[in-house]
């Protein structure tokens, strides 16, 4: 930071400061947005999308496009769960899957792979779970193809076209922090709801990592390579789909891993507009509050997340196999006809026995009793804790924060923004953060808008004081490193709902439960980052302070700390993203942010105020992104790597 | 699955022989929408079911369900078994008024929703259910975010029930909380179980907490037409909202405007179909309490209820 730079950025937050001090004294018009400022940004994304549909007839386009989806689910649906639709072979039996599921870990990563997969089937047949694991299957198997040729294809443009990749970029941004529920409702609208319109919401949220890490390879590929492809005469076609996609397959491929995790992600929040299986009962499930039965499908999403995760990820590492000429047909394809014996074996059980087709709920093993029961003993057993704790924060902290950022003025907070991305990075980063902030003012959401900015600085605040400390605790030790992130995953990938409800008993509906299920999942990507960062220390550096007789706090302090700092920015940036993504969910605790006017929307189909707040809450997003990434960067130059 | 199939088939042949003396129904899948909530899923199943008897397909969709009755006027969704009037009345009407959706049937079953408290409170606050003397226990109800006022839990915001203007009209000493969602609400009413702490919460009828945990509604001053928009009706000559919910709200039928034409044979019956709260409320028994599913409830329904449903077929 240059003195002049300081020198601005210091008089900029004085002056928010005075605003503050003044407070009582402002005109109203720097107090709160004045109502010429207020424009009906949603009465004009309403009229847009009201001529997109009705005059520009894009709704049969949509539609057609649906068509095909459906056609492609109805594929999926006979074959997995034996919708009746062509082409009428299915269902194929559970145990049938089992065994080619274990046979294609086994081909990808040996046998730790291959009893993974089988035993993700085995433990969603005997659960009794099947039929809603193969409902949600039918349409992420359809939803992740989809999502892979369109990042593909859209990679593949942004990679030639820099114009397009200029136009790209900021929809990606804009797509991948716009919380979920604002896509939803223009898909209402124009695909309605269904198991099409939840596998085309998945695939619009699942597209954007794979153009990203499509673009990201592509550019990766070394002169060399495309040097000698063009040697060997190839067209430009062929140097596109022989040379540069098959070099750039690894990251290609981590882009495809990408786009299953997300499609796992949307399970249950797609299930609002129709997504059928585990999700869809899920919530059906809370809302008879039936916990142990609810942990029993977060458990069964989390085993399908690993899973894919782990397959994906070793069928990118796995590089082809080239066999030398002249070996025989049977040799070369082995596992082929293993795969063939095991599948007659099962499907003649299957034929045998009906057990091994489908297990019924009746016939179904469940651990939901002892669940239920140990979560009662649980509760109760918090009770005096809990009790205390949301007197304490409520009178103490929460109310008292609330109010005073409902109180601050609005010209103030912009000062202050304006003023902390002056000291950051100069009069840009000052612009676009009022560029960011001031749409929010203008969009007449402003107070709902603070009660957010509020949940999600103090859930952050929380989950830096549990996520840090624990952070560097796991990183003494590799186990204990390798453990914890072990649990981050698993916290990550559980469905987010089925926080909301035992929160709900420990604390009553009021912001202590809000903030706590937002602290879940915003101290995941903390405690990751925190261990990433040191474990990334590079260790000549720990040597050479250890010799020059740095204690272990020194070292802590004054090299790991330091030196972490910047990969532990990138963990809080995506923690205020998680934690805006989980307030808006947190809705259905109940609060009075954008999440719940989002929630109304929804219910509604109001897709110009879904739009608007969606945005809202992007912009918050990617400011911060903003900040943290100009931050950490000028931290990396002075650092010198 | 097969034997229920052709059980239903025998016993419905009769409709079906009448049915196709009319019209054909069309092959296309009949597509009826499903909620989060029990009863609902069930009362489908066993629509869903008599429709397969009279040889429909039938498909069922997980949707919102304020979001169906857009979908229901495009004809993505065939019909609704459950319109709530308190809950969707509004979603109802307006969705009417844009067309394509119509009112098909209205069941005997009676909604009601309104203020209400399980029955350990009764306990701590004797004089109940007289809202009088729920408002001189309001300490009992007393939370950190409420400061020394009783804590009412209402239901979302966007069910729009009015319980802050109640609250003023009569001086109560409430204050208004919203929970989320209706599964918060029951979050709420069993950690108060747990404590047997006193609770009063938005409820209402018919749905599975009745048979989970045993309660009342508060008698608010009774509803009257106008009490909402009119100061004079109602006890408070200066007040509106100065009574409570109408103790006997509708519950539709709702179908798309397109389903008589297309399904003509299906749709005779579910101008017949008609439930009541007792049967209503056995139904979500049947899944939130004895844990069977949806689907194979419906099956039971239909199996220990043929007097009831087969007049509607016939």
């Amino acid at each position: 930071m240059t003195a002049g730079q300081a020198r601005v950025a210091w008089g900029l937050v004085a002056l928010a400061a005075a605003l503050v001090m003044l407070r009582e004294s402002l005109p109203s018009g720097l107090v709160r947005p004045p109502e010429w400022m207020v424009l009906p940004f949603a009465d004009w994304i309403n009229a847009a999308f009201a001529f997109l549909r009705d005059d520009l007839g894009l709704m049969t386009l949509t539609r057609a496009f649906s068509d095909v989806m459906e056609a492609c689910l109805d594929v999926t649906a006979n074959l997995l769960y034996g919708k009746n639709r062509w082409p009428h072979l299915g269902p194929i039996p559970w145990s049938v899957i089992a065994v080619s599921a274990g046979m294609v870990g086994f081909a990808l990563g040996g046998w730790r792979l291959a009893a993974l997969a089988g035993g993700t089937f085995v433990w969603i047949a005997v659960m009794g779970q099947w039929q809603w694991a193969m409902e949600t299957l039918s349409v992420i198997l359809v939803a992740t193809p989809f999502s892979v040729a369109l990042g593909l294809g859209f990679g593949v443009l942004a990679w030639r076209s820099q114009a397009f990749e200029r136009l790209l970029n900021p929809i990606l941004n804009i797509a991948q922090s716009m919380p979920h529920f604002a896509y939803m409702i223009p898909v209402v609208v124009f695909i309605g709801v269904g198991p099409k319109a939840a596998a085309i919401v998945t695939i619009i949220f699942s597209v954007p990592p794979m153009i990203r890490m499509t673009l990201l390879g592509l550019r990766k590929v070394p002169p060399e390579v495309v040097e000698s492809g063009k040697m060997s005469g190839a067209t430009r076609w062929q140097l596109l789909t022989r040379v540069r996609i098959p070099t750039a397959r690894t990251d290609i491929l981590i882009g495809v891993n990408q786009v299953v995790m997300q499609c796992l992600a949307m399970v249950v929040l797609a299930s609002f507009i129709g997504m059928p299986g585990l999700g869809q009962k899920l919530l059906q499930l809370l809302q008879a509050l039936k916990i142990g039965l609810s942990i029993e499908i977060g458990i069964t999403i989390v085993l399908l997340a690993v899973m894919l995760d782990r397959l994906s990820k070793a069928w990118a590492m796995k590089q082809p196999v080239h066999h030398m000429p002249g070996v025989r047909w049977i040799e070369r394809h082995r596992l082929l006809l293993i795969w063939l014996g095991l599948v007659a074996l099962t499907s003649a059980l299957a034929w045998l026995h009906p057990y091994f087709i489908e297990v019924e709920r009746k016939q179904a093993l469940s651990m939901a009793g002892p669940v239920d029961a140990s979560m009662k003993v649980f509760i109760r057993a918090m009770t005096p804790v809990t009790e205390w704790l949301r007197w304490f924060l409520i009178t103490w902290v929460l109310i008292p924060l609330r109010d005073a950022f409902l109180w601050l003025p609005f010209a103030a907070v912009l000062l202050l923004l304006a003023g902390i991305g002056w000291a950051v990075g100069g009069r840009r980063s000052a612009l676009v953060c009022l560029a960011f902030f001031l749409p929010i003012a203008m969009s007449g959401w402003w107070d709902r808008a603070m009660i957010t900015v509020y949940m999600v600085c103090v859930s952050v605040l929380v989950a830096v004081l549990i996520g840090v400390p624990a952070g560097l605790w796991g990183a003494a030790r590799p186990v204990r490193a390798a453990r914890l992130l072990f649990l981050c995953d698993t916290f990550q990938t559980f469905p987010s709902f089925i926080y909301l409800i035992p929160v709900v008993m420990l604390f009553g509906v009021n912001d202590v439960a809000v903030v706590a299920s937002v602290v879940v999942f915003a101290t995941v990507p903390i405690i990751r980052y925190t261990i990433e960062g040191i474990l990334g220390v590079p260790p000549e550096i720990v040597e050479a302070s250890s010799m020059s007789g740095a204690t272990r706090g020194q070292i802590m302090r004054h090299v790991q700390l330091p030196l972490a700092l910047p990969t532990m920015m990138v963990g809080a940036n995506q923690s205020v993203m998680f934690s805006l993504f989980m307030v808006i969910i947190a809705a259905f605790i109940g609060t009075q942010d954008l999440g719940q006017e989002m929630q109304r929307a929804l219910s509604s189909t109001d897709v110009g105020k879904g739009l608007v707040l969606g945005f809202a809450v992007a912009f918050m997003g990617l400011m911060v992104d903003h900040l943290i990434l100009r931050w950490s960067d000028g931290r990396h130059r002075s650092l010198g790597f | 699955m097969q034997r229920k199939v052709l059980l239903l088939a025998t016993t419905a042949s009769l409709g079906l022989c009448a049915a196709a003396a009319w019209a054909e129904d069309s092959s296309d899948p009949i597509i009826i929408p499903i909620h989060n909530w029990s009863s609902q899923i069930v009362m489908s199943n066993v629509i869903g079911q008599i429709f397969e008897s009279l040889g429909d397909s039938v498909e069922y969709v997980p949707t919102d369900s304020q979001a169906v009755y857009e979908a229901i006027r495009l004809g993505d969704v065939t019909f609704e078994p459950e319109v709530w009037e308190g809950a969707y009345g509004a979603s109802f009407t307006a969705a009417v008024e844009k067309g394509g959706i119509h009112d098909v049937a209205t069941h005997d079953a009676v909604t009601r929703e309104d203020w209400w408290y399980p029955m350990w409170t009764k306990e701590a606050c004797p004089g109940l259910p007289d809202w009088q003397a729920l408002n001189e226990c309001a300490a009992l109800f007393v939370t950190p975010e409420t400061g020394d006022k009783g804590r009412f839990l209402g239901g979302p915001v966007d069910w729009l029930k009015h319980d802050q203007e109640k609250v003023d009209a009569l001086g109560m000493n409430f204050v208004v909380v919203n929970a989320g969602s209706a599964a918060a609400l029951w979050a709420e009413i069993s950690a108060a179980e747990e404590q047997q702490k006193p609770i009063v919460v938005f409820n209402w009828t018919p749905n599975f907490a009745e048979a989970v945990w045993p309660g009342e509604f508060v008698e608010f001053p009774a509803w009257e037409a106008g009490c909402d928009t009119d100061p004079s009706v109602g006890p408070l000559p200066d007040k509106t909202y100065d009574c409570g919910n109408p103790a006997n709200g509708y519950l539709k039928i709702a179908a798309w405007d397109g389903m008589p034409e297309k399904w003509p044979a299906a749709y005779a019956v579910l101008q017949q179909v008609n439930f009541t709260n007792a049967q209503i409320a056995e139904m979500a028994k049947m899944v939130d309490v004895d844990g069977m599913e949806p689907e194979d409830a419906a099956t039971a329904w239909l199996e220990a209820n043929e007097d009831v449903w087969r007049p509607w077929v016939e």
